[in-house]
């Protein structure tokens, strides 16, 4: 982890109509960095993810991402992320090898480089028997691994995870943050919303949302400290109660 | 360039990977061309005739004879009562009433002239319209035959005569055929092109993968002609196809050239898939883009001039029937199979149908959003 | 029974919801009434056409006059000489072209027998002897009147009525036939769609294991669509009485009861497919390919079914909507009772209780 800044956001904000979804978020993140983003359904996190991949204009404040303006250079900041949504992302109806040459391929790597990439994930990830065949045919747990290493195929210098460990055993979410780590400790800049409690303590820093602000933003152990708890679980409990916004 | 074949390749495996839906892009249409022209059939032939005789004179028997005899007419039922005869025609099994009256052969000899009436069932106007002018023309025919057998010279030919002689051009055998197969061919391609096209895109809308695509650096125009070019290239076949099934079934060859054909068909699909493109853009789900997808191609097949002629519609509809992409290939098809109509021939329609191309496509690129 | 009705409500709450939907299954009605009356007729008319005059006389003028001031022709084109035919036709618009020869006045006065040439574009047949009948008969016409008052002996004059559609309206026989068409297409598709709906997304099971008896639920699903489709009947009828000019010339209630005959085989029908498919594009397309495509082809109100080769005219008695056609022909146009219709009204009772029959027993095996 360096000093180096690769996500700033001020006063960030976008209202639908009356509603105001996101309300002026503020907050920074360093390079290589596993940053968490934490809150209850409906609280505002993916939306805020969503502006900072250029998936969702803004209607106000400022957020830059790997040095790109979100208004301006998002078809720059595009080049420069991986994102992997709560809605399943790859093809299910080609098989793995395929999307990874596909997704590969729009990122600009050279055929000789997808091919040797494909190689090494799928030796990383033990599905080397498994490349020809559909991915409608994985189980899910394979399913969320594949699409994640799909999303950091093109090294990216940051990647978005949105709620990645939906409906996953615990065994295989476990395998997925080693994954985690291991992309952080290459240089990747990992921001991941959840709402897993467990998963927060593995962050580096987490922030937490309640009806579109930021309430709380620090280390785990400083923020348990902080609201004298003893899990994070705790901490976020207390911050949830003061809600007013329905979940949806 | 290079986003591009991948995201090619990408298309080509997804339809490739299903063969039903292959299948029913290629057997549709081969099997709706197959079927449908043998049913558009609206020849008409075999009118049901209904006589009503109260005369039965040699005169009546000669009149039946020769319209019977004529091969358009189909005799369903001779009797005296008008009543009797139109119970047939209630019951569809008759189409005209042909009523002779009492003392026809005597007044036409002893008064010079004598009337005949005719009833006919109006419904199906075409069918009504020829059907009473096939009969009319006989009953001419055999009055002239009546006056030859009376007046022995050309006592009459003093007086001015115009003969009218008329001749059928480009179908002189009146094959009604010729005339759908094209017509239903570029209708079929325009089902197979439009559903096509706005369901495939819905459908990763809804399955989620186009948020993906969203975020990476794709640009807007690649992603689309990722899109457009694999349907684009199977309209071509589905037409290759088409053109194979009229030579071996109906053996209709083009009188135009192929050229001329494909370089419209090229145009002409650029702007229906446009369209297909444009309707993903308002849709969310595929059963949305299905419903309003055949809710426009109903309306653009009704007004394209398949079964009616647009010349006899009114102004207003005349006005929307410009803006049917659909109406302008029937009509060129139509052109170039039958008549060999040439490129200069069409070139009003072909600069129309760019214009299309560019209006449609240009309008879903605008209106499909990478961001909300 | 309350159970019932609490299902029922929440059907058309679904309904309710989807706007979209709902706009368009109240507007295609509504749009094809309005295209088949008004912009699509089968008479011909404002036919454009060319005309070839080599003598350029007073005879020529007239007959030309004549001819392109009838409200079935269109004069576009004068052409120069008999080369520019084919390239006329080629272009697309001309339908025929008139060729009055040299010296035509004089030959007619002089010689008394001239030659009026006809050259239909013959790509369309029925249009082609259309317009060769019509302009005939406007030469006859100034023929006649060339000779002034002086009578043919021996003529024999026809007198022709039409028959239930005197000014031969394209509407008299759309009407009937777009009745059949919409409501195969609300009943059977829409119904088997929602009850597929049900089963893909998995609310099914839910249903099922509620207090109400499986086939109820079923019948649940079917009901607004049936009201549905009486309010589209209602509206085509108020439309094609008050817009169209098609009166209804029989009974409303025998009209009234045998729609909804009709709309019971429908649905009787959207069940059948509902009960062995599994997904909504399935059930789609086989409503439109398995029902759309037949009724089209086979009710006997766009194509002619006499025409057709004899097996097809032998499937098209499997198609409801042909019965119904021709009830809604008898009834609505030719004004005809229940002596006339009985045995079409049996058919289709027969048809719907085959139908419900099966799809109660598929339902019941599938749910034992």
């Amino acid at each position: 982890m360096t000093d180096e800044k690769v996500i700033t956001a001020k006063a960030l904000t976008k209202k639908f109509a009356d509603f105001i979804a996101v309300n002026a978020i503020s907050f920074e993140v360093s390079k290589g960095e596993i940053f968490g983003f934490l809150g209850a359904n409906g609280a505002g996190k993916t939306t805020a993810m969503r502006m900072l991949c250029g998936l969702s204009l803004p209607t106000s404040g400022e957020a830059t991402v790997a040095g790109f303006d979100v208004y301006k250079e998002s078809e720059k900041i595009k080049k420069n992320i991986g994102y992997m949504s709560q809605k399943f992302s790859l093809y299910e109806d080609l098989t793995v090898k395929e999307n990874m040459r596909f997704y590969g391929g729009i990122y600009g790597l050279t055929e000789k480089r997808i091919k040797e990439k494909s190689q090494q994930v799928l030796a990383d990830l033990h599905m080397e028997a498994e490349q020809n065949k559909l991915v409608k045919s994985l189980p899910l747990g394979w399913k969320q691994k594949l699409a994640f290493s799909v999303a950091i195929f093109h090294e990216p210098a940051i990647v978005f995870l949105d709620e990645p460990t939906g409906g996953v055993d615990p065994v295989t979410r476990r395998e997925f943050w080693e994954m985690i780590y291991q992309a952080a400790q290459n240089g990747t800049t990992v921001f991941v919303t959840t709402h897993y409690m467990d998963e927060a303590e593995y962050c580096n820093r987490v922030s937490i949302m309640v009806d579109g602000r930021i309430e709380a933003l620090d280390t785990p152990t400083n923020l348990k400290k902080q609201f004298n708890t003893a899990s994070m679980d705790e901490v976020f409990l207390q911050l949830a109660r003061k809600a007013v916004r329905q979940a949806d | 360039m290079r986003t591009l074949k991948f995201l090619l390749q990408k298309e080509f495996r997804q339809i490739f990977r299903d063969p039903a839906i292959v299948r029913m892009i290629l057997m549709m249409p081969v099997i709706q061309l197959i079927l449908l022209p043998l049913a558009a059939n609206y020849e008409v032939k075999n009118i049901k005739l209904a006589i009503v005789d109260h005369d039965h004179s040699s005169y009546t028997q000669q009149m039946i004879n020769k319209i019977t005899a004529s091969g358009y007419f189909q005799l369903t039922g001779v009797s005296n009562s008008y009543n009797e005869e139109m119970k047939l025609v209630e019951k569809d099994e008759a189409d005209i009433i042909l009523e002779i009256p009492a003392q026809f052969e005597r007044t036409i000899v002893k008064e010079n002239e004598a009337p005949l009436f005719m009833a006919v069932n109006a419904i199906n106007g075409t069918r009504a319209n020829l059907g009473s002018a096939y009969l009319q023309n006989i009953i001419r025919n055999y009055n002239q035959d009546i006056r030859t057998e009376w007046i022995q010279m050309p006592r009459f030919n003093d007086q001015p005569r115009i003969d009218i002689t008329y001749s059928d051009w480009y179908n002189p055998h009146m094959n009604y055929q010729l005339f759908m197969v094209p017509g239903i061919l570029a209708v079929l391609l325009t089902m197979v092109g439009a559903f096509m096209t706005s369901l495939n895109i819905v459908k990763e809308k809804e399955v989620g993968t186009i948020e993906q695509i969203n975020v990476t650096p794709i640009r807007k125009h690649h992603f689309i002609l990722g899109k457009l070019i694999p349907f684009w290239i199977l309209g071509l076949v589905v037409l290759t196809l088409g053109f194979g099934v009229a030579r071996i079934v109906y053996g209709i060859i083009p009188l135009g050239s192929f050229v001329t054909i494909y370089a419209f068909a090229m145009v002409y699909l650029l702007a229906l898939l446009g369209l297909g493109l444009l309707v993903s853009t308002y849709a969310n789900t595929q059963q949305q883009a299905m419903l309003i997808s055949f809710f426009l191609m109903m309306i653009f097949i009704l007004l394209g001039g398949l079964y009616t002629s647009i010349d006899s519609m009114p102004e207003w509809a005349k006005w929307i029937t410009k803006f049917n992409p659909i109406a302008y290939f029937i009509e060129v098809i139509r052109m170039v199979v039958i008549k060999g109509s040439t490129l200069k021939d069409i070139s009003k329609q072909l600069l129309i149908m760019f214009g299309f191309a560019i209006v449609l496509n240009g309008w879903a690129i605008f209106n499909y959003k990478k961001r909300m | 029974m309350k159970q019932f009705f609490i299902f029922v409500k929440k059907e058309f709450f679904h309904i309710w919801r989807d706007r979209r939907t709902l706009l368009i299954l109240f507007g295609m009605p509504i749009m094809q009434v309005m295209i088949f009356g008004f912009a699509l007729t089968n008479e011909v008319k404002n036919s454009k056409i060319g005309i070839l005059d080599l003598s350029k006389d007073e005879a020529t003028a007239k007959l030309s006059e004549r001819i392109s001031a009838s409200q079935y022709f269109d004069l576009v084109e004068n052409l120069k000489s008999s080369s520019d035919i084919d390239a006329s036709f080629r272009k697309g618009d001309t339908k025929m072209v008139i060729i009055f020869p040299e010296h035509f006045r004089e030959s007619l006065l002089h010689s008394n027998s001239v030659q009026v040439q006809l050259i239909a574009d013959a790509s369309d047949p029925n249009t082609a002897t259309t317009l060769i009948n019509y302009a005939s008969a406007i030469i006859n016409d100034y023929q006649d009147e060339l000779m002034g008052e002086t009578k043919l002996p021996y003529t024999i004059t026809t007198q022709t009525r039409m028959l239930y559609n005197p000014q031969q309206k394209g509407a008299y026989n759309f009407v009937p036939g777009v009745m059949a068409m919409i409501l195969m297409l609300v009943c059977t598709m829409m119904t088997s769609i929602a009850i597929v709906k049900e089963k893909e997304t998995g609310t099914m099971e839910v249903l099922l294991v509620s207090p109400l008896k499986p086939i109820m639920v079923i019948l649940a699903k079917a009901v607004p669509y049936l009201l549905l489709s009486i309010v589209n009947i209602i509206s085509i009828l108020l439309l094609s009485v008050y817009v169209l000019d098609v009166p209804i010339a029989g009974s409303l209630a025998l009209l009234m009861f045998t729609s909804i005959l009709f709309i019971i085989t429908s649905l009787s029908l959207g069940l059948l497919i509902s009960s062995f498919t599994a997904s909504q594009q399935t059930a789609m397309l086989i409503s439109l390919m398995g029902l759309f495509m037949p009724t089209l082809l086979f009710s006997g109100f766009m194509f002619p079914i006499e025409n057709m080769p004899i097996p097809m005219q032998v499937i098209s008695n499997l198609v409801p909507a042909k019965w119904y056609y021709y009830i809604v022909k008898s009834v609505m146009i030719k004004g005809l009772g229940i002596e006339a219709i009985w045995r079409e009204v049996l058919i289709l009772t027969g048809m719907t209780v085959f139908l419900l029959t099966v799809s109660i027993k598929k339902y019941n095996v599938r749910l034992a």
